[in-house]
């Protein structure tokens, strides 16, 4: 457990002395966090005036039978935010650990430290919990700002009741992790066989696409995200984690690294 | 905690290493015991670096044991890293870091007991503690060098594994280097040399090993001219004559007399014995001898005829 806090701590001095790792990590949770607020904030006034029950799906109004038309209207403009908010726990994530996997052979490191008595388990799992433990602080903060900031845009508490509901909640503190670990399997996987750290970074960057996928489905009105869609998600997440995790601990060979690694 | 159970501290016995159809280590048997600084001399793509990762049980052996400190290879790797040290071909250092978070991120996973005393010692030892709160990315290959060094040495380790110690140094900082290692020797640490700087290997080691995929040649560097070229003595004459040369060989302790540029060249088993009668004989014959020394064959030409012989 020691070295596993000691890999943290020398990945988070290094990686984040990156600037380009560090841009993605401060970038993208605000980018993530500024924009449905201002999206909010802009169309405060006009969804109170114009907007109703009429301009949300009917998956959506049947939800709305206690609330004015402008409330459930406003909880559905909040609500299309969901999927943002969860492709940060997998961006991050993928750059920290393609930068830092990567890092270590293009600066040759990865040799001496092998050379350490580390396990290979300690390893990755100081590299994985690097990657996903400043992924999941940047989401939920995130998710934080997202409430307070609806709360005070909106000053609406049936608005601000809808995003700590157990949709959110679940999407936020269960299914986010779970991406998380995704990402950084996956990173690990291909930044155990290419050499360049923008490779592996645009490579695992593709993990995105599924949930891009559904937040464009959802967006265009071909899916609603509801809590059922987020349960089955958490749960294909959870084999997916197991099966990639396996797989990753399993390419991640000492010594087909080391020998094959120019 | 080292296994002292083994006087040797490097043991290997038929240690082999193939990658596919290529043997890149073939049948190595060595034993290195502690204090001792053993010279690996080979070509590029030898398999000296192979030989460095089977022994810091970085990578596994095909066939054949390798003990290091008293544990095996493939089975107690874990004790192995703890009890070895190495200084890899390049410097593999934290380039963002600086020397101090460098040490001490190492000196932490091999579990050192007084990081911040020993990351201290090793700085002041090799000079960079002055300089110890800057980016590693900022010092030139020499400091890196010697940083790497002082990684290799922070957990104290009984056995020490150096690929090319002093590359990429000035002549100051390898002197530095050379003589540091010297100073380990005097600890009682086994110590494994590769490197292609033939005049340093012949200064530090102990004992050569000339290697290319398996062992050519095993021994100390004079044991090792020796065998190659036996011993000669060099007579610098104001006049060198043929007839000197016929003179001396005709002696059943002469094996081979040549002039070479006003020089007498004679190879002889025990110059120590019979180099009074050769002078007294010459003497008598009318040579007068300006100066008598010993022929020093340079490693690098034992070197170069081992492997251009194989």
């Amino acid at each position: 457990m020691n070295k596993i806090k000691v890999m943290i701590r020398k990945e988070w001095s290094e990686v984040f002395k990156n600037r380009f790792v560090f841009f993605v990590v401060a970038f993208m949770p605000l980018f993530f966090t500024a924009m449905p607020l201002i999206i909010l904030y802009t169309s405060r006034d006009s969804g109170e005036s114009t907007m109703g029950m009429g301009d949300v799906p009917p998956e959506f109004s049947a939800m709305c039978d206690t609330t004015s038309g402008a409330e459930c209207f406003q909880s559905f403009i909040v609500s299309q935010f969901l999927l943002l908010f969860l492709m940060i726990p997998i961006i991050i994530p993928v750059t920290i650990a393609s930068y830092s996997i990567v890092g270590e052979k293009t600066t040759r490191t990865l040799e001496p430290l092998l050379a350490t008595p580390i396990t290979t388990g300690e390893l990755l799992a100081g590299k994985t919990l690097a990657a996903t433990i400043p992924a999941l602080a940047a989401t939920w903060g995130s998710y934080l700002i997202f409430v307070i900031g609806t709360n005070v845009i909106l000053s609406n508490p049936v608005v601000t009741g809808s995003l700590i509901e157990p949709l959110w909640l679940l999407a936020i503190f269960g299914v986010g992790p779970l991406l998380s670990i995704a990402g950084v399997s996956i990173a690990v996987m291909i930044s155990s066989r290419v050499n360049d750290p923008r490779v592996a970074e645009q490579l695992s960057a593709l993990v995105i696409m599924p949930l891009l996928l559904l937040f464009l489905g959802q967006t265009l009105g071909l899916i609603f995200v509801d809590q059922t869609v987020i349960i089955w998600i958490g749960l294909a997440m959870a084999i997916i984690d197991g099966v990639l995790l396996y797989f990753a601990s399993q390419i991640f060979q000492r010594e087909t690294i080391l020998t094959r690694w120019k | 905690m080292t296994n002292t159970n083994n006087k040797a501290m490097i043991q290997t016995d038929n240690l082999s290493k193939h990658f596919g159809e290529l043997a890149a280590v073939d049948g190595l048997t060595i034993s290195i015991p502690a204090g001792e600084i053993f010279g690996l001399l080979g070509p590029n793509g030898a398999g000296k670096t192979t030989t460095i990762r089977l022994l810091t049980a970085l990578i596994a052996p095909t066939n054949g044991t390798a003990h290091i400190a008293g544990f095996e290879v493939g089975k107690q790797d874990t004790d192995i890293r703890r009890n070895v040290g190495i200084l890899t071909e390049s410097p593999g250092l934290y380039d963002r870091l600086s020397a101090e978070c460098n040490l001490g991120f190492f000196a932490e996973l091999y579990e050192v007991e007084h990081v911040a005393e020993q990351v201290e010692r090793y700085l002041r030892m090799l000079g960079l503690w002055d300089r110890r709160n800057e980016a590693v990315g900022t010092f030139s290959k020499g400091m890196r060098q010697k940083l790497a060094i002082a990684r290799a040495l922070l957990h104290e380790p009984s056995v020490l594994f150096l690929d090319e110690p002093t590359s990429g140094l000035d002549p100051e900082a390898a002197l530095l280097v050379r003589e540091f290692i010297n100073e380990l020797r005097q600890d009682g640490r086994a110590i494994l040399i590769c490197t292609h700087n033939l005049d340093e290997a012949d200064r530090l080691a102990d004992r050569i090993a000339i290697f290319n995929s398996r062992l050519l040649a095993l021994d100390t560097p004079t044991a090792l001219r020796r065998q190659l070229y036996g011993r000669s003595v060099v007579f610098h004459l104001s006049k060198a004559e043929p007839r000197f040369a016929q003179a001396v060989e005709s002696k059943d302790f002469v094996q081979t007399a040549k002039i070479m540029d006003n020089k007498l060249v004679v190879t002889l088993e025990d110059p120590e014995t019979h180099n009074p009668a050769l002078v007294r004989s010459l003497v008598e014959i009318g040579a007068e001898i300006q100066f008598v020394g010993e022929l020093r064959r340079s490693l690098e030409d034992v070197y170069l005829r081992m492997v251009r012989d194989e």
